[in-house]
This record gives C-alpha cells, structure tokens and sequence, in this order.
C-alpha cells in the first residue's frame, strides 16, 4: 500500500495530497476520455462508423477504471486497519504480567485494554441479568457495551486533557492503555461481588483490589507529572473517577437477595451515608454526570 | 514513432481507402466467439432453481460436517458463505426468546440482542485476528465462526428440551454438562480453523476473544428460562 509508507505521522496529514493526486487522476482520465472523444468524432467524420461501438466501450472502460482507482484509494484511506496494526503487536505473557504488576514503563498498545473491556462488558451483562434489570428504552448489550467503552474513552481522554493542562508528560495511547489495565481489578471485584452478595465483601475488595489498581495508576502518573498542585489534580481525579465507577457498576445492577435484606440492609445503609457526607458535593456530581437510562436501582 | 502515431490516430492512415489490385485480399472476417464460450462454463441463471438451492444447500450441508468433525481443510476455507450462520442465528434468537418473567416487552430487544452479540463479536474478533496479523480474510472468519455456533445452537435445542421436564436440580446439572461440552466443541472447533493462520506463539492471544465469545452465548444458553 503505497500510502501507507510514512506511518510517522497520521494518514490524515496525507489527505490533502490524497486528494491532490485523486483530482489530477481525474483530469488526467477526463482528458483522456476528452481525446477518445476527438477521435471518436474524427472517425465519424472520415465514415467509419462501424468502429464507434469499440471506442465507445473502450472510453467507457477507462472511465470505470479510473473510477474504480479512485474508489478503491478512497477505501484504503478510510478503512484501513493496518494504522491500528503497531498496537496490537504483544505476547500473550506480556499482557497478563501488565494485567498484574505495577510497571513505570507504560506499554503503548490496545490489545490487552481492549480485551478486558470486553470482558467487563460480559462480567456486567451477567450482573445486569442476574439483578434482573429492565431496560426500556435500549438494550441490555448496548447500555453494557455503553457504560464500559463510555468509561474507558471518556475517561481516558479527560484525564489526557487534565494532563496536557498541567504538563505531564502522558500521551493519549498511554493513558488508554494505563486506564484500560487498571479495569482488571474491577473486572475481578465485579465477578466476585455480583455472583456473593455480601456487602462487606464488597466493600473489602473495592478497597483492596480497586484500590491496588488506582494506586497503580496513580503511581504511573505521578513520576511523570511535576508539582504539588499538578499532581494533586490529576492523581486525585483520576483516583475519584475509578473508584466511584466501581462503587457505580455494584449498587446500580445488584441483585439483593431476599433473606440477607433486613440484616445487611441496616448498618450498610448508615456506612453509606457516612460515605456520602465526607464528599456530598462530588458525589452528586458523580451520580448526576453518569448518563440515565430508565434502571430500576434495587 | 511513426507507427506509435498510426496507432494513436487509427482513422488517419485510412483517408484514402484504395486497394490495388495485384494484392489479394481474402480471408475470412470471423468474430471470435471465445467470451460466449466462457461464459457458458460459469452461466448458472439458465439452470433449473432446483439446482441453485440444491448446490447451496450440499455447500452448507457440507460445512456443518466440517464443524462437526474439525480438522483444516482449505476448502472449506476458500468456498465461504454467510448462510449457515445466519440460519444458526436466526435459529438460536428464536429459541431464545421469552426467558423472563413480564416477556410483553422482552421478545423484541432478546431477539435484536442475540443478533447484536453473534455478529458485532464475529466481526471484533476478525479484526483482532487480522490486527495480530493473520492470514484468514475477513469474510472467511465471519463464516468460520458463524458455523462454529452450530454445537451451541444444537445445546438450545437439548436445554429446552429438557426445560419441558421440569427445571430442577437435575436439569440444571444436565443442561450444565451440555453446554459445557458444546461450548468446549464450538472452540475446539473455530480455533482448529483461526488460529493456524496465526504466528505460533500468538494463538493464545486470538483464543481468548473466541473463548469470552462462545462464553457469552454459552452463558446466555445456560440461564436460559422460560
């Protein structure tokens, strides 16, 4: 694919010649169809008119030639996939070592965030109908599928915009690639906890596990931001956004089962509350910014 | 150069059309009739219907025996075709249909969400599968995984009924050990087929989206309830 040479920079930089090179292609095929043309009528005139039909086809294939390599460069502007090939180039063993240790050196691809998004997507699908949530407007596949992209890119790019704010030095494929690895803990909180319902369980494993996660992108940020403030800013947003996405995947789709009702019910509801007055503002802002669909919250 | 020219302007050289008459001129103007020829050979709208569906039929009959008993063969590979897996998707979402309590309004998005879930995943894992950098071309491992949904669809039919007999312990076990054992077939049977065009030390990395794929439908089988 010969445009496809310089991956240095976007292919969308090269649009402009692109579309350079395709007009003077076309003009190139219309004066070639204006010759056939001159011909054509020349042939006419000397009286030979039986060979018309032939040069009528003749311009007929150029054009659709010329038309066809268009389309097709087109095609490969737009549809290619091989932009995204570089990142997805890993073994299996480096991707379950990222899932699990801590490391400073972000690996710059998408293969092992994309996966776990996916799977958070079944994990929530799971919890969704065991809770036996009733969509009405939607489905349950596209809220799911919603909610975990919508996390994972929308999160993403605002902590990326927060970091060009204040310097740091992240690009956008780190910060995808560190938020997406950092959905492994909530993954594994989110399969124990929709399947036992213990509140108390829940609420050990958020602390350990996603905390674990948030520490470990935390730590990634920190040594590539300088500053008091600067720090404080992204880590604690970034710490806030994961946690509170945790706390919202549990209690929007889980199912209370009946008997531990009026026992756990009780001092959890008080726990939460207690949660809820250290940081009422934030919180409101959570739940209000988190897009509804018509749930029922159990 | 000069015969370059004649080329480019056929009509010129014939201004003056004039045949002298110690050059003899015969021969025979025939057209070749070469394109007709050929054309004949692969022409399949003057046979009869019954050929067509026939053929189709044998070719998708043929594929199910491949997933039935996987091994690689690059014929099933190179005559792709979409219509087994739509039947086995069409099939599959209409037995799945009305598993919840209040099914008024549940029939519909069951139906769309079973269609969502077979193709939109077909098609992420054929773009990891060639992002990792395999050689399957992408409708071929839409067909390829769409045949392979057969052993799950087969499980459906078996759960539901044994669902007819009660839903106890007893059927849940049953219905347990068979989609497990279909579940396990159907991956057995697409990575037979996806992960050989896969450098060696990668097939796990196409695996894993196969398995959470055939998992999810296998899943959505076995909590299935009328």
């Amino acid at each position: 694919m010969e445009n496809m040479d310089d991956t240095s920079g976007s292919s969308f930089e090269d649009m402009g010649e692109m579309h350079q090179r395709m007009k003077e292609e076309e003009e190139v095929a219309a004066e070639a169809a204006a010759t056939e043309d001159d011909a054509t009528t020349d042939g006419e005139f000397l009286g030979m008119k039986g060979l018309k039909g032939q040069l009528g086809r003749q311009v007929a294939d150029e054009v659709w030639q010329a038309g066809k390599r268009q389309a097709s460069r087109a095609f490969n502007l737009y549809a290619n996939i091989d932009i995204l090939r570089p990142y997805f180039d890993v073994e299996p063993v480096q991707v379950l070592l990222t899932c699990v240790l801590p490391v400073q050196k972000i690996a710059g691809e998408l293969y092992g965030p994309l996966m776990l998004v996916f799977t958070l997507v079944a994990i929530l699908l799971h919890g969704m109908k065991t809770s036996g949530t009733v969509i009405r407007e939607g489905t349950l596949m596209g809220t799911a599928i919603g909610t975990c992209f919508g996390y994972w890119l929308g999160v993403s790019a605002f902590i990326y915009f927060l970091a060009y704010l204040v310097n740091a030095q992240i690009t956008m494929l780190q910060m995808l690639s560190l938020l997406g690895y950092g959905l492994f803990g909530p993954c594994i909180v989110l399969l124990i906890t929709y399947n036992i319902h213990f509140h108390f369980l829940f609420y050990g494993l958020w602390l350990l596990l996603g905390g674990l996660s948030t520490l470990r992108m935390v730590a990634a940020l920190l040594s590539r931001t300088v500053g008091q403030t600067p720090r404080l800013l992204l880590c604690g947003m970034l710490a806030l956004l994961h946690m509170l996405f945790l706390l919202y995947l549990h209690f929007n789709y889980h199912a209370i089962v009946e008997g531990l009702l009026d026992s756990l019910e009780g001092p959890n509801m008080a726990s939460m509350q207690r949660v809820a007055r250290d940081v009422p503002e934030v919180t409101l802002n959570a739940t209000a910014r988190i897009p509804g669909t018509l749930l029922r919250i159990r | 150069m000069a015969a370059a020219e004649e080329a480019s302007r056929p009509f010129a050289g014939l201004s003056d059309v004039s045949i002298s008459e110690d050059i003899p001129v015969e021969g025979d103007i025939s057209v070749p009739v070469g394109p007709s020829r050929r054309d004949d050979e692969f022409s399949t709208l003057d046979e009869p219907v019954k050929d067509t569906i026939m053929r189709d039929l044998r070719a998708v009959g043929n594929k199910f025996i491949h997933v039935l008993y996987p091994k690689r063969s690059s014929a099933l590979l190179r005559d792709w075709d979409l219509w087994g897996p739509l039947l086995l998707c069409v099939t599959l979402a209409l037995l799945l249909q009305g598993g919840a309590a209040d099914s008024e309004d549940q029939g519909g998005p069951q139906f769309a969400e079973v269609f969502v879930i077979v193709w939109f995943g077909s098609i992420i894992i054929t773009l990891n599968s060639k992002l990792l950098g395999g050689t399957i071309s992408f409708f071929q491992s839409l067909c390829v995984l769409g045949y392979c949904i057969m052993p799950l669809t087969v499980a459906m039919v078996v759960c539901r009924i044994v669902l007819l007999g009660g839903s106890g312990a007893v059927s849940f076990a049953v219905r347990l050990t068979v989609v497990m054992a279909s579940f396990g077939w159907s991956t057995f049977a697409s990575t037979a087929f996806l992960a050989d065009s896969q450098p060696p030390n990668r097939k796990a990395l196409v695996v894993y989206p196969v398995f959470l794929f055939y998992f999810v439908i296998a899943w959505m089988i076995l909590t299935f309830s009328p």
